[in-house]
Formats: structure tokens, sequence, C-alpha cells
């Protein structure tokens, strides 16, 4: 089991964890066995951070997030059209988000990278395409109260053999997938672009994502 | 209500899927999509696999550096926020609409303001952006819809009841994806009336003249 109190939410009162950056890598990789890897201790770490956030305002914890993912939010929106000032403001709404809402991540179901990202396409979605954006209605379970840590840690891991997966992808079939993603084009505007017939460029990315999954079992 | 969803049969197609994750769809499919979701647990699980391939590639692309102020002015817009109180979950469903179509109808099947359209079907067109149009549709338990193709994509999403066409029969929560292949004739089950959300990118092709002249006014 992974001892930490950087990660066990604020469930005793009256002292709220101290947020250590440090602290919670460390003890991510004593306790999480054979997955010894910089990069899920590095997810593991903006789990506590977003919870430090939730749970005291932890500024500092906040302005490490920011650090990371305010600039590649504003990548994000600057592929999707956005001028590099309008993509600051919304990426700084974002993160504001971020901030307000941090009590609705649930690290079980999502890692922080993916959490970050639905907030920011939303936010694409509201300003560059002007459009309301349905969103499915929530499961009649809430989120567990105390969530469990090899959960979260299970979810965290996942989610970084998918981005390891991705990384590993040939190259064209990666870029298919980011165009997809950021470029704001349709399978037939992508075909324009690249040259390619749609059928291959479905078929490119039907094969990509088979890639991802069976990376990912 | 929403323990049907255990017998969907005809789910959400990866472009689709991705689609939504990515942010790319016209807003009526994106309510087809996010009221099938409501009703479907496979394809919820599957929808978070699309947003977190989203969030991995974000996380790949060359960072573009903040405004120097960025974090000030982040930690000003967040004290000038009032603190918001944590919203509710949305209140779930006693009736046949999840809450994502609830909100277009402003209520459940009872709010909905019908207007026939001709062979006992009626409609209501809902409000979205004009790349596409999406509508509900009621069906008449036994009665066929104007046999029609698709000049784009056309996804039926089965509300109440059931209709069967050519290729399948499509029962609550099932949703047909249709494209320029598909020619058909659905037709309404016996029993319940059948009531759909549809939405398509381009406008329906009767192949009749009477229904493609009525098309002129009705706006389908």
């Amino acid at each position: 089991m992974i001892e930490t109190y950087a990660f066990t939410k604020a469930g005793a009162p009256p002292s709220p964890p101290v947020y250590d950056k440090d602290e919670a890598k460390k003890s991510c990789i004593a306790g999480a066995g054979k997955v010894k890897t910089k990069q899920l201790a590095n997810r593991m770490a903006w789990v506590a951070q977003v919870h430090a956030v939730r749970d005291d305002k932890n500024k500092t914890a906040f302005a490490e997030l920011f650090a990371h993912f305010a600039p590649r939010v504003k990548s994000f929106l600057m592929k999707s059209g956005a001028s590099p000032d309008l993509a600051d403001e919304c990426t700084q709404e974002v993160m504001a988000t971020l901030w307000n809402k941090a009590h609705m991540f649930d690290p079980t179901k999502a890692s922080v990278s993916t959490w970050i990202f639905t907030i920011a396409r939303n936010r694409k979605i509201d300003i560059l395409r002007k459009q309301r954006r349905p969103e499915p209605e929530d499961l009649p379970w809430g989120p567990e109260p105390e969530p469990d840590q090899t959960e979260i840690l299970a979810l965290q891991q996942e989610t970084e053999q998918l981005g390891g997966a991705l990384a590993t992808l040939p190259p064209e079939q990666r870029k298919l997938i980011e165009k997809a993603y950021f470029g704001d084009l349709s399978h037939s505007e992508i075909a324009a672009e690249t040259g390619l017939p749609l059928g291959t460029i479905k078929s490119r990315i039907r094969l990509a994502l088979e890639r991802l999954r069976h990376a990912m079992k | 209500m929403m323990n049907m969803m255990t017998n969907i049969k005809h789910h959400l197609t990866e472009p689709l899927l991705m689609g939504y994750a990515a942010g790319t769809l016209p807003e009526a499919f994106n309510l087809v999509v996010a009221t099938h979701i409501s009703m479907c647990d496979t394809c919820r699980a599957a929808l978070a696999e699309y947003d977190a391939v989203g969030g991995e590639v974000m996380l790949e692309v060359p960072p573009v550096n903040m405004a120097d102020d960025a974090l000030a002015s982040t930690m000003a817009l967040i004290d000038g926020t009032a603190q918001s109180a944590p919203e509710k979950p949305s209140p779930r469903s006693n009736g046949i609409f999840p809450a994502p179509l609830r909100a277009y109808v402003n209520g459940d099947a009872d709010a909905v303001k019908w207007r026939k359209i001709g062979g006992g079907v009626s409609q209501m067109i809902l409000p979205t952006s004009k790349d596409a149009s999406v509508r509900l549709l009621h069906i008449p338990a036994g009665t066929a819809v104007p046999d029609h193709g698709h000049r784009g994509t056309e996804l039926t999403l089965v509300l109440q009841g059931a209709f069967v066409d050519e290729t399948d029969r499509f029962g609550t929560g099932d949703v047909e994806v249709a494209n320029e292949d598909l020619n058909h004739k659905p037709i309404a089950e016996d029993g319940l009336d059948c009531i759909c959300l549809a939405a398509t990118d381009a406008p329906l092709r009767f192949n009749s003249l009477l229904p493609r002249i009525a098309q002129r006014f009705v706006g389908i």
C-alpha cells in the first residue's frame, strides 16, 4: 500500500495535508512497486498539486501546475486558431477554472492532463466556435469521497502508458491524431491538407488508435 | 428509468467519439453524442479514452511561453471571481430525456412543442449553431418516415420505442449513423410511439416528389 500524507485527501481535520512536491514524488516512487518511472511520479505529483489547491488553496502548488500546463494549453489554443493574445487570455481562464473547480477533479477517472485538456477544449468551443457544449449527465453515483490510492495510481499509470504509446507511434500516424485534436480539421480537411485520400486517413487513424489500445493493455 | 442502457447495441463510431473529445463536431452532433453517452456506459468509457488521448497530445505539443505577468493576472482573475458554490451534479432524469437534451428542450418529453410535418410524424427543431441541425421526431407506432437518402451524415438516437429499417432494428438508446450510402425507410415498431433525436449536417434527400415539396416548408 502506498503510505503518503501528500496524496491523502484532507479527510483528517483539523490539519490539512502539507503539500510537498518532492515528498509526493518520493513516496510515489517508493510505494509504486515495479512502476518507478519519473513520468508516473510527475503525474502523481500533479494530482497532489491539484489536491493542495483544493484543500488549502496552495499557491505554490498552483504556480507549479501553471508553469507546466499553461504554456501547453496556450499552444493548443493557438494551434486551434486563437491569436497569441487571445490564447494567453483563454489559458488564464482555463487555469482559473482549475483553481475554482479543483473539488470536481477525480483522479480515479482522469489524469490531470486529461482534466485540463477537457477544460481547455470546452473553453475553445465557447470562445473560438461560439457554441454551447452539451455534456453527458453525471452518473448517479458521485465521486468516491475517499478515493483509493491504488485506484488513483492505476488510472495515472494507464494514462502514462497511453502517452508513451502515443510517443512511439510512427510519425505520420501521430501527426494525424494531433491534427484531428488540434488543427480543428475534419477528416476531409486533413485529407485536403496532407494530400492523402480520405479512406487512407481514416484507416491510419483507426490503426493508430488500435495500436494505442493494444499498448495500453 | 436509466436502466434500459444495458440493451444498447448500436454505438457511436470512432470518428464521432474522437470529434466530440477534440471539440470539432457541430453543436447539433455534440448534442446527440452527449445524450447517447448519458444512456450508454460503453461509449462513456470509450470517450474517457479519447479525452485522455487529447490530454496526452496536449502534453507533447511544443509549449508556448505565457506573457510575463500571466500568473499574476490569473491570480487576480481568481480573486475577482466570486467563489462559486460547488455545483450540484445534474439531477437524474425521471422522464425520457437525459439532462443534456432537457437543457435544449427546457424540459422533458411533455415540454416538447411538436409541429406536424405530415404522415402522422411531428418534429421540433432545437436551436444550435448553423453548421448542422438537430430535431426531435415523434413517429407514431407502426408509421413509416418517408423514404430518404442523405447528402451528409445523419445521426438518429432512439429515446423511446424503436424503429426498423433495411439495416437493422434500433431500440431505445441505440444510435444509427447514416451517410451518403444509405437510402432507408425507417418504420416505427408497434407498441410505444417512437421518439428520436436526429442530427444532420446536410438536408435530407427525399426520394419522392411530395415530401421534397413539403421539405421546403418544414425545414427538414
